[in-house]
């Protein structure tokens, strides 16, 4: 059975299809202003990528923070069940998801089935997203893969007071100016967001094993600051930004949905199994 | 921020003013006040409580300089030093550093004794909104603060709030004001809070083609309601006065004024010898500071430093 | 004389909330507060007042979201240490915490 996760977010879009259980494809876009037509033109591409015909497509289920634009899909679920669905599936001995993407970070207590127990959102406010890490980023007038690389390489801690994107571009110019290194200035913006990011994973506990998702997840720098606030390990899966998008897909094929049902092509042989 | 060279889209013009009809040497309490804020400093000068002087300047990199800078161009020509002042006070943004003041008072008190000051004793609500903060306070008919609200660590409701915007669509502030209401019809206001996704949607309102002054009009319509939001959580009261920069934008004001139901009190000196004097509303703090140095110097309550 | 300490921002609106009137400057909430947030002092407000009471530190005004977050256990059904120490019920907070963080 072939089924698809999109994950539709504030700056970009993932897509994993799953045939019969494995990975076939996965996709990932920015989806500008024009979400609905992103969302659409990335799934035919990553179709096209597995060599697949979207008849052949049993189920499509998004998720994300405008699932409600993605006209094809025959569900949604919430982006915290995507979450826990999806890491589940990859750590099963997960039980405190981190998912902080480019407009909203959250923290997801889950069980050991993967599901969704306890949540805490940070949300309508950059400084807890990567658009946070972005903005310091064009002060620093470097990018953010060179900010990370850059911020692992100081020891100093330089507190940051700004709470704010908008006030923190300031006081990373203001730092400029005084100057401070940029790897200090780089690892002082990480442990900024790491404090605020833990603070709301404080709110439902941090139980090992602690798995972090989601663009900012692929930030090494942020991660490396992440694990001094926490005091703990934290893991960090291979293609981060496509776990929500995973677990859309895994609900497919488990059919669970929030939404319509609307199943062209359903195997009852391979659900039962527990294959997909 | 603008850089040197640059069209600074997003300051407000500097400004300073004598009072003609005093001699200062001829005054027995000679007090200042200054207030250096993020964005913008100010100094005031009372002369047996009387204004004598203020400056309006634009806050550099440094505080102290800033302070330095904003009481030299108050006292420019007219012979005063500091050597002749009775008692200075400090207010401002966060830990201000002014080097010539005595102690410093925090700006909601300062702010609230200044509104008092200048509008009258009627004041019972002032909404300041500086470069980085916006503060709402309830004071009495004295100008001794009730309540107070502060937010200095989200950019939305604050002037930098406004200042991105105005860099972000290229028009100077002083003009963002008249523009939004060139417009045809009231648009819906922009949905974000947050500065940073509310210039995304800006950008997305350009690409579509939406007129200047109607994002202009739906921006200053965020910004009041914001300041609604806050000003309604701590209460507002008649008479209520803007301070601070905003104060300047109409596109603002007007229409917190029709979410709130209540109108601005006409800014218009409390005192009637002052109807000629220039109505600067930046002046508030500093003004208030000078007046607690005055109230603090005649009731003995503190030693009078000058020197000559 | 109510003193909101906090922000508000996209997210919801943060405050602790004083009330300087109430407040009789004990310090009990200033010893409980895991993240040692606050400290009693003159009143930074009257110059003119000798009373002393109760404030956040100013350097936790900007984050206090976060630095409360952790005590606000069984979203609202317990109050915070701070809240149960004061007798004369001077110190609140305001209800972003229980709205934003609901139990699913």
């Amino acid at each position: 059975m072939i089924v698809v996760g999109i994950d539709v977010g504030g700056k970009n879009a993932h897509v994993v299809i799953l045939k019969d259980g494995e990975i076939a494809a996965q996709g990932e876009a920015a989806t500008g202003i024009q979400k609905a037509e992103a969302a659409e033109r990335l799934y035919k591409e990553t179709l096209r990528k597995a060599g697949l015909k979207q008849e052949a497509v049993g189920r499509v289920v998004a998720t994300g923070s405008a699932a409600k634009r993605v006209a094809f899909a025959d569900g949604i679920i919430a982006d915290a069940a995507a979450d826990a669905r999806g890491v589940n599936r990859l750590f099963p001995l997960a039980r405190t998801v981190i998912d902080v993407g480019a407009e909203e970070g959250r923290a997801i207590k889950v069980s050991p089935e993967g599901k969704v127990l306890d949540f805490a959102i940070n949300e309508k406010c950059a400084a807890g997203t990567g658009t946070f890490v972005e903005a310091m980023a064009r002060a620093l007038e470097i990018s953010v893969e060179e900010m990370a690389t850059l911020s692992l390489k100081s020891n100093n801690s330089i507190p940051m007071n700004a709470q704010c994107a908008v006030f923190g571009e300031s006081e990373v110019v203001s730092l400029i100016h005084q100057k401070i290194g940029k790897q200090d200035i780089a690892k002082a913006v990480h442990d900024a967001i790491a404090g605020r990011i833990a603070s709301v994973a404080r709110i439902v506990g941090l139980k090992k094993d602690v798995v972090v998702i989601g663009g900012m997840a692929r930030n090494a720098g942020f991660i490396h600051s992440l694990k001094k606030e926490t005091g703990m390990d934290i893991i960090v899966p291979d293609d981060p930004a496509f776990i929500g998008a995973l677990g859309a897909a895994a609900s497919a094929a488990a059919g669970v949905l929030e939404g319509k049902v609307k199943a062209k092509v359903v195997e009852l042989d391979a659900v039962e199994k527990g294959q997909a | 921020m603008a850089e040197q060279g640059k069209q600074e889209y997003w300051r407000w013009p500097e400004g300073k003013w004598v009072n003609p009809r005093i001699d200062w040497r001829k005054g027995k309490i000679i007090t200042a006040g200054v207030d250096v804020g993020s964005v913008s400093s100010q100094a005031a000068v009372l002369v047996d409580g009387d204004l004598y002087s203020f400056s309006n300047t634009r806050t550099g990199s440094d505080s102290p300089d800033s302070a330095r800078k904003a009481m030299g161009i108050a006292v420019e020509e007219t012979g005063l030093a500091l050597d002749n002042i009775d008692y200075c006070i400090g207010t401002g943004y966060g830990r201000v550093n002014v080097p010539m003041a005595q102690r410093t008072i925090t700006e909601i008190a300062c702010h609230a004794r200044g509104a008092n000051f200048m509008y009258g004793p009627e004041v019972r609500t002032v909404m300041d909104m500086g470069g980085q903060d916006c503060k709402a306070i309830n004071c009495d008919d004295k100008g001794k603060v009730l309540n107070f609200m502060m937010n200095d660590k989200c950019a939305a409701g604050t002037g930098r709030g406004m200042e991105v915007f105005a860099d972000l669509i290229r028009v100077p502030v002083w003009e963002i004001g008249p523009r939004s209401f060139q417009i045809k019809k009231e648009p819906p206001m922009i949905s974000s809070t947050c500065v940073v996704f509310a210039k995304s949607e800006v950008v997305g309102l350009l690409e579509k083609g939406v007129p200047e002054n109607d994002i202009m009009a739906a921006y200053c319509s965020a910004m009041a309601h914001r300041i609604m939001e806050l000003l309604n959580r701590l209460g507002v009261h008649e008479k209520f006065v803007i301070t601070g920069g905003i104060a300047k934008n109409e596109g603002v004001v007007k229409r917190l004024e029709k979410e709130l139901g209540i109108k601005t009190a006409e800014k218009v000196w409390h005192r009637p010898a002052y109807k000629d004097y220039p109505f600067e509303t930046q002046i508030a703090g500093a003004l208030g500071a000078a007046i607690f140095a005055e109230a603090m110097v005649s009731k003995g309550k503190v030693k009078s430093v000058r020197k000559t | 004389m109510q003193a909101f300490y906090g922000f508000k921002d996209g997210s919801g609106e943060w405050f602790v909330i004083i009330d300087a009137d109430a407040c009789n400057g004990c310090g009990k909430c200033v010893e409980v507060c895991p993240a040692h947030a606050l400290e009693v002092g003159e009143d930074e407000f009257d110059p003119f007042s000798e009373k002393h009471h109760v404030r956040v530190k100013e350097g936790e005004r900007k984050k206090i979201r976060y630095t409360c977050a952790p005590c606000q256990p069984g979203y609202g059904e317990e109050p915070p240490p701070c809240v149960a120490a004061c007798e004369p019920g001077a110190i609140s907070h305001s209800e972003a915490w229980l709205h934003a963080y609901a139990k699913k």
